[in-house]
């Protein structure tokens, strides 16, 4: 389990205990988080689960694999040195206090 | 907005979108999901996928989410519509109200009616209660035969293979998914299973089942008189759209539940959205179409949703689907139906391609494998007016990211 903190475009804040093995995007998914799409169901083939990980962030991440770097080229908002696919980020209990912010769009 | 009660029959993704989209667009009134198969919704890809030989996380929201938005989930089926009385009947006797109802009842698989077909062991797949009896004998089975080389059949195949089980995949047709993906698309999977040591017969067909005496399948009998060793046979040959309600009801049934293009049935109080629906599609040159994707499912529900809400939406989004079969993750665009040339760009040796489908040199449908890229600009092009060529697809070096980027939304 890790708590995981979803800041809206619009400024709205949810902390979530997210279960280890399960993805930033279930997360927020699971939650009815808006902001998320993640329409292909985590398959790392939309690009719709994107998120900005927080500038200040300490938590170790988990690494980026050629599929990712791909798509994040071509999500709807823009891509900055910050930019993650939610559904490729597996939660592990070292993640506790993870902040994300959603992009303004996802598609 | 409000409009009263709104009832929708089907738990599957579109009936359980369409309340989410409710809910999003505002909508305050009394909200009902008839749910037959007794649960509460679930995403239905990877039953055929992770969910064979792994985990996955099917329910698409935890239980508590139903009554934190007011959605009153009924697990019961539908029996009938009173178009009169605006009610719809269930099979426990209740009645519901309704000012506007929406058919989310989805697809069934088609049955083999061969001799045999009902033996032990010979399966369909659409359910999250197929899927679990799927899975307990594919723990224990030493043969698994698929009949049908279309998606399904094709991922639990691959699923299969990764338990080590040996499968024969029996497709009638020349190729596999033949009316689904292009040739080379096709070849490419064809030849993955093929590596992976899954055995697939085209043109060929099955004829008869043989069981042993406790009523459990042995074999497959073909059309050329082969029988086939099986212990477990999944029967992939497509499904049918459930349009039992709306038929009952009067209302028009042709492949689908005739919907307009707001997705409306003839009565205006009655919607029908997902796989049991079919509409005209701008994608098609306005012909009828009915899709059997999650995608569909989702972006009718959307549609469906504003109109219920009084914002008058036509039905417009670009039509996407994905399959994942060992490590490839083929993605579809667009339509590709009277598709009259090809081109393929990209690393096919390397097995990360797209194919381009064009008819009459403009730009359909785009297939790709292990090219997430290219499917999400693809989308984005197919939802304008598409000015690629098949020339400069086939240009040496040709790639679609380093082209001006095709608006988003
Ligand atoms: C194994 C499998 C794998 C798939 N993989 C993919 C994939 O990778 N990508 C993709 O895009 N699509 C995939 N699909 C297709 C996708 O799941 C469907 O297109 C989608 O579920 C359609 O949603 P729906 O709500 O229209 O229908 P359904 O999900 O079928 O839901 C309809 C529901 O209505 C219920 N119902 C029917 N009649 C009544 C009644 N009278 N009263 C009450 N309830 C009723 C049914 O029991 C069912 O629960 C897959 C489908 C299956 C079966
Ligand atoms: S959910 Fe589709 S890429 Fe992450």
């Amino acid at each position: 389990m890790a708590k995981i903190t979803y800041k809206s475009f619009d400024g709205t804040t949810t902390i979530v205990d997210v279960p280890a093995g399960r993805s930033v995007m279930r997360g927020a998914v699971a939650n009815g988080i808006a902001g998320i799409l993640a329409e292909c169901g985590g398959g790392a083939t939309c690009g719709t689960c994107h998120v900005y990980i927080d500038e200040d962030n300490t938590v170790p991440l988990p690494p980026m694999l050629d599929l990712e770097d791909e798509l994040l080229e071509v999500t709807a908002s823009e891509r900055k040195d910050n930019s993650r696919l939610g559904c490729q980020m597996p939660v592990s209990e070292d993640m506790d206090g993870l902040v994300v912010h959603m992009p303004e769009r996802q598609l | 907005m409000d409009v009263g009660d709104v009832v929708v029959v089907g738990g599957g993704q579109a009936g359980f979108q369409v309340c989410v989209s409710l809910r999003d667009n505002g909508f305050t009134g009394k909200l009902t999901l008839v749910c037959g198969e007794r649960v509460p919704p679930y995403q239905r890809p990877p039953l055929s996928k992770s969910f064979l030989y792994g985990d996955a996380d099917l329910p698409f929201r935890p239980d508590d989410f139903y009554p934190q938005h007011r959605i009153d989930v009924v697990e019961r089926s539908a029996t009938g519509i009173d178009r009169i009385e605006h009610k719809v009947h269930l099979d426990d006797g209740r009645q519901l109200p309704y000012h506007r109802l929406v058919l989310a009842t989805g697809a069934y698989p088609r049955l083999l009616n061969l001799p045999g077909s009902r033996l032990r062991g010979v399966t369909a797949l659409r359910t999250l209660a197929d899927a679990e009896i799927l899975k307990g004998q594919l723990e224990t089975s030493r043969r698994l035969v698929v009949i049908g080389g279309g998606f399904i059949g094709l991922e639990v195949a691959a699923a299969a293979r990764k338990l080590d089980v040996p499968v024969t995949v029996i497709e009638s047709l020349s190729r596999t998914m033949a009316r689904a993906v292009s040739i080379q698309m096709s070849t490419h999977l064809t030849q993955e299973h093929g590596r992976q040591g899954t055995t697939v017969l085209v043109g060929r067909s099955v004829t008869a089942f043989d069981g042993d005496a406790s009523g459990r399948v042995t074999k497959v009998v073909l059309d050329d008189g082969s029988r086939l060793e099986a212990d477990l046979v999944v029967v992939g040959v497509g499904v049918a759209p459930d349009t039992e309600l709306a038929a009952g009801a009067g209302l028009k049934v042709d492949n689908g539940v005739v919907v307009d293009e707001y997705l409306r049935t003839e009565d205006e109080t009655i919607y029908a959205i997902g796989d049991c629906a079919s509409y005209p599609s701008a994608h098609s040159g306005g012909q009828r179409v009915r899709l059997e994707s999650v995608q569909n499912a989702v972006d009718h529900a959307h549609c469906a949703a504003a109109n219920i809400c009084g914002k008058p939406t036509r039905y417009t989004a670009v039509p996407w689907f994905w399959s994942d079969q060992y490590g490839i993750k083929l993605q579809i665009a667009g339509i590709s139906t009277g598709c009259d040339q090809t081109v393929v760009a990209g690393d096919p040796e390397a097995g990360k391609f797209s194919v381009f489908c064009f008819r009459q040199g403009k730009l359909i449908a785009v297939e790709s494998a292990n090219k997430p890229a290219d499917h999400v600009l693809a989308r984005r092009l197919l939802a304008g007016d598409p000015d690629l060529t098949p020339q400069e697809v086939a240009t040496p070096g040709f790639d679609l990211k380093a082209r001006p980027k095709p608006p988003v939304g």
